[in-house]
């Protein structure tokens, strides 16, 4: 089998997963535990954007 | 200032039990495991669900897994990633997949889906133990 994703897909279900797993580990509520797996996932998806950009101003 | 000898104190008063044992080596073993072993159903199968397609889709992408001799420093510090996945890691070797295909662009990203699945169990153990010695509900 192989596998082909986009740059950004592979990005976006990197911070996807990593995101659940820093939730459910990190914070000992149930909804402490929501906010911040969902504040990690906005983080990775932003960094993604912030990066994307960062590299489109450099190559001009 | 905190007093040096407090964390000794706390380490002390905790007892070793066998669950502080056995989640941790369990959740290693298997992602997920520990959490299910201690009934936290939900956080166990997301866990596991997390860590073990996240490796998959690794070995999908036609991503590495390092062996433990690669004598490179990074295919080291690429082991120790990898062999956090626990039973993930010892099968994958037993079927001899992840060969990795520098062929793909992608297969970059698979190793590093495959490493960071790896830590990510690290962590999960490390929390089965909190969940055992009763640091965290």
């Amino acid at each position: 089998m192989n596998l082909q994703l986009s740059h950004f897909s592979s990005a976006v279900l990197f911070g996807l997963f990593a995101s659940v797993v820093f939730g459910i580990t990190q914070r000992s509520t149930s909804r402490e535990q929501i906010r911040y797996g969902l504040y990690c996932f906005a983080m990775f998806v932003g960094g993604v954007f912030v990066a994307g950009w960062a590299m489109w101003l450099l190559r001009r | 200032m905190a007093n040096p000898s407090t964390s000794k104190e706390v380490a002390a008063t905790q007892p070793v039990t066998a669950m502080s044992v056995i989640a941790p080596a369990i959740g290693w073993l298997i992602p997920g495991a520990g959490h299910l072993i201690q009934k936290r159903w939900v956080r166990g199968l997301l866990l596991m669900g997390s860590i073990v397609i996240m490796f998959l889709i690794g070995l999908a992408m036609q991503g590495r897994v390092y062996r433990p001799n690669g004598g490179d420093i990074l295919d080291i510090l690429g082991f120790v990633g990898d062999v956090g996945a626990g039973g993930l890691y010892i099968v994958t070797r037993a079927m001899d997949l992840g060969q990795g295909a520098v062929a793909h662009a992608t297969a970059d990203y698979g190793t590093k889906y495959i490493i960071v699945a790896g830590l990510l169990n690290f962590i999960s153990a490390a929390d089965a133990y909190h969940i055992a010695i009763g640091k965290k509900p």
